[in-house]
């Protein structure tokens, strides 16, 4: 079967309704995307579809049939997101990192914190108390040289 | 002792108290980094267990029925050496023998090379059922039994206005733990090599040889990124990699067991649940005069720890404060639920609830705040605790008590939050570093260090499990020896490659194992004479340098009257919690907690505080939502669907505040974290609660439960 994998056209065979987990993990060997419980509680398998996150647990694969699935692997273009969490106490033991990641990036640019919350608030981590997650996506979120950034979008408008 | 701190202070400029980027952080976001599940090799077998459905009984017959071709298949009949998992007693066994102690135990082990031939497997088992026992009230067994005593009971009563009783209850709580136990094992050359998701590679190690009758250089552990630990993979993994061992060795083929998540809250180490009762005489202007206590423990169907968890939960059950007549009195039972076991508070947070729900009772019966009641009786330097340790000049409770009330404006807040729906609760608590009493001593852990050709290899076995250990170790390394923290390297925790630096547990990797390596690093700078680690490789090759532990002059433990110094040090905090409640529904929102922490000297404050936020957050669940229900000792609830730990949506915002009192045993003057805020959570939300008019006096504080309650308030 045919679909995107991050960016890339692929053909993988695998039963139709082997988890997309599954198929990400051991067909495709990218074992970046996580299994925290297999019943689309905890938000470790979080990966995009269509630029969407969604839980690849309970994704059977023939329903990605020509999709465009991006996983933590290849997540471009977010490298200030990831480094954020590394720097503001957004990952300890790493295991819901990736799923937290990725649904951090379908937030969009710039979200607040209400918007923050709502976004992952399918996403469990048992060690941070999620603060410094927030601290990580808000800090990714802040533009790197403020003053001029809001010039130019204050001509965009 | 002025010079030592001096040195400490000048030392900083370096790496300590800076938030350098954490080793394993590049790994962790990109999703390189490798977890158990995440390792394959050629000719892997997948493993299962069958567990028993019942918690208590004999097995009369067992029957496979389902086609075995391909299919490793282990009972205890295939155990080389002794059917025991080895911790502190040897009464757990690997796998049933005959009889079974509780739902979960496992009783046989399969393994296939197709993962999905492993659903066709169908095993009948007749047991000869036995009455369980399940209330730990009525158990018949006591695993262990300790009693501190301090001064005079009855004459400490005699002095007292006011006596006031209570009983107060906290149910199990499940580790939740995002990643699943899970180990690898692979045989080869006579012994086992095991790979696992795990904190105390020396537990496992001691427990496989025991298990596989093999010498200690025929096994080696190696732990692999660990998803989470939280107590939950101290003593578990040695039950999960025997049998990963077992297998692997009849199959002589690499064996792979990863639990799903239902199996792992049904079959692994829960919190112990307790039942505290406190008898406190008190003089009418708030000092406490004798305090009396009485500590029942749920063990669940074998030792496991146990009698330290008890040990713990004892040494902490007065809360810190001072007062010349203690009696603290506690017992640990067998029940036939799944053995309970390490949770990062071990004890702690069990007793340390009901001393700060009673010590708010007291209050209230003398007319006095939560704060003022709590002043009046908070340990300070100079004054003794149950054991007759004494508080250390820079030490005691009064500081972050007060600090806490100032930064919160307690009582202004609580004035502004009467007659609202939201209420304001305090809890004062302190928590020992390292192991108890001569714990440490017997340990004699051990660190390594040995030159590279740019810098030095760090040899220990604490494991890093998201805490940050890799870091802070290296971080200390850095500073003592004076080299970037870039040039230390930190291997994975591997038996065959590094001493035994005892578990990663109690709070006591960066006081203890860090302490050992800033000793090793000082010894290796002298060494060096000024040499850069690169020219001193050039001109003279490798160099090692090992330190064992040896205790601070002046610690003092009698193991046998639990009198002396309980810990080397104790870290200090109090918490306040502001929560909003819903008269109608029971349920109940916090909002805010400060939480106000001594851990001694911060070494990477945004690790210090993640470890304040985690465990802050973890205490919110044991509060209000994480109930574990059993029925006839069977998790009736192992999902996450139905075991509810925080979201985003229902955890408060948390306001962590250090204040730095050092510590001179420690590294840099560190204290231990990890455990710490596991303690106060749960009373300052109840206390939150009670001031809202909800005399709640267990956890967690369900809807039922509150409204329950309120409508008898
Ligand atoms: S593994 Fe998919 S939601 Fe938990
Ligand atoms: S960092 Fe461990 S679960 Fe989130």
């Amino acid at each position: 079967m045919r679909f995107t994998l991050n960016g890339r056209t692929v053909d993988v065979r695998a039963h139709p309704m082997k988890r997309l987990l599954d198929v990400l993990r051991e067909d495709c060997h990218l074992t970046g995307t996580k299994e925290g419980c297999g019943e689309g509680e905890c938000g470790a398998c979080t990966v995009l579809v269509d630029g969407e996150a969604v839980n690849a647990c309970l994704v059977p694969f023939a329903q990605v049939r020509g999709a465009r699935v991006t996983t933590i692997e290849g997540l471009r273009g977010r490298r200030r997101l990831q480094e954020a969490f590394v720097e503001h106490g957004g990952a300890q033991c790493g295991i819901c990192t990736p799923g937290m990641i990725v649904a951090a990036a379908a937030l969009g640019r710039r979200p607040n914190l209400d918007d923050i919350k709502t976004g992952l608030a399918g996403n469990l981590c048992r060690c941070t108390g999620y603060s410094g997650i927030y601290r990580a996506i808000e800090a990714a979120a802040v533009p790197l040289r403020p003053a001029r950034r809001r010039g130019a979008r204050g001509k965009r408008r | 002792m002025k010079g030592a701190r001096k040195a400490h202070a000048t030392r900083a400029t370096a790496v300590v108290g800076h938030p350098v980027r954490r080793k394993d952080g590049l790994d962790k976001v990109t999703g390189a980094a490798r977890y158990i599940d995440d390792l394959v090799l050629p000719g892997l077998l997948y493993g299962t267990t069958i567990r028993s459905t019942i918690s208590r009984g004999e097995i009369a017959s067992v029957h496979l029925d389902f086609d075995t071709t391909g299919f490793t298949i282990v009972s205890a009949r295939d155990i080389p050496g002794k059917n025991v998992v080895s911790l502190i007693e040897a009464d757990q066994p690997s796998l049933a023998d005959g009889r079974v102690e509780h739902v979960g135990e496992a009783i046989l082990l399969l393994a296939h090379a197709d993962k999905e031939r492993l659903l066709d497997v169908r095993v009948s088992i007749d047991y000869r059922p036995a009455a369980p026992v399940v209330e730990p009230e009525l158990s018949p067994t006591t695993f262990k039994e300790i009693t501190i005593a301090k001064g005079d009971l009855g004459r400490g009563f005699a002095e007292a206005d006011l006596v006031v009783e209570g009983e107060y209850r906290t149910g199990h709580q499940e580790h939740l733990y995002i990643e699943t136990n899970g180990v690898l094992a692979v045989p080869g050359d006579g012994g086992i090599t095991v790979h696992g998701s795990l904190q105390c590679p020396y537990y496992v190690h001691r427990a496989l040889c025991e298990l596989l009758s093999l010498p200690e250089r025929k096994v080696r552990v190696i732990q692999t990124e660990t998803g989470g630990g939280f107590g939950g993979k101290e003593d578990y993994p040695s039950v999960l990699a025997g049998h990963a061992a077992l297998l692997a060795l009849k199959s002589g083929r690499p064996v792979k067991m990863v639990y799903d998540r239902a199996e792992d809250m049904l079959a692994t180490t829960k919190r112990h649940p307790a039942i505290v009762r406190h008898r406190t005489g008190v003089t009418r202007d708030g000092h406490l005069t004798a305090i009396d206590i009485e500590v029942l423990l749920d063990g669940g169907a074998y030792v496991t720890l146990s009698p330290v968890v008890l040990s713990r939960g004892l040494l902490h059950a007065t809360g810190p404060y001072r007062c010349d007549h203690v009696r603290v009195h506690g017992r640990v039972v067998k029940t036939n639920t799944p053995p309970n076991g390490a949770f990062r508070g071990f004890g702690a947070p069990q007793t340390q609830f009901a001393a700060e729900v009673h010590m708010d009772r007291i209050g209230e019966q003398l007319g006095l705040d939560p704060i003022q009641v709590r002043e009046r009786n908070a340990l300070r330097p100079g004054d003794t605790m149950a054991t007759g340790q004494r508080i250390e000049a820079n030490g005691g409770a009064l500081r972050v008590l007060r600090e806490a009330a100032r930064r919160t404006r307690f009582r202004q807040r609580r004035r502004a939050l009467r007659g609202t729906d939201r209420g304001l609760g305090v809890a004062l608590f302190f928590h020992g570093a390292g192991f108890t009493g001569s714990g440490e001593v017997k340990l004699r852990s051990k660190a390594t260090l040995e030159l590279t050709r740019r810098g030095v290899r760090v040899g220990v076995t604490a494991t890093e499990i998201g805490q940050g250990a890799r870091t802070v170790l290296a971080q200390i390394v850095a500073t003592a020896l004076g080299i970037p923290y870039e040039h230390v390297e930190m291997p994975p925790a591997d038996t065959s490659l590094a001493p035994d630096s005892g578990p990663t547990v109690a709070s006591r990797t960066t006081m203890i194992v860090g302490r050992l390596l800033e000793l090793a690093a000082r010894d290796l700078k002298r060494r060096l004479r000024g040499r850069t680690p690169a020219e001193s490789w050039r001109a003279h090759g490798p160099i090692s340098v090992t330190k064992e532990y040896t205790p601070p002059p002046g610690l003092t433990w009698d193991e046998e009257q639990y009198v002396g110094d309980a810990y080397g040090t104790w870290a200090w905090a109090c918490d306040v919690a502001e929560v909003e409640l819903d008269r109608d529904t029971g349920i109940v929102r916090p909002l805010r907690i400060t939480s106000v922490a001594d851990i001694g000297r911060v070494i990477h404050p945004v690790m210090a505080r993640g470890q304040m936020e985690g465990g802050t957050a973890q205490a919110v669940g044991y509060a209000l939502t994480e109930e574990v229900v059993m029925r006839d000792g069977r998790m009736a609830n192992a999902q996450l669907t139905n075991y509810l730990i925080p979201t985003t949506a229902d955890t408060p915002e948390i306001d962590v505040v250090f204040v730095e009192r050092p510590y001179r045993n420690g590294a840099f003057g560190a204290k231990g974290v990890g455990e710490l805020p596991m303690d106060g959570g749960a009373p300052a939300i109840v206390n939150a609660l009670r001031s809202l008019g909800a005399d709640v006096r267990a956890v967690p504080a369900t809807p039922e439960r509150v409204l329950d309650a309120l409508s008898k308030g």
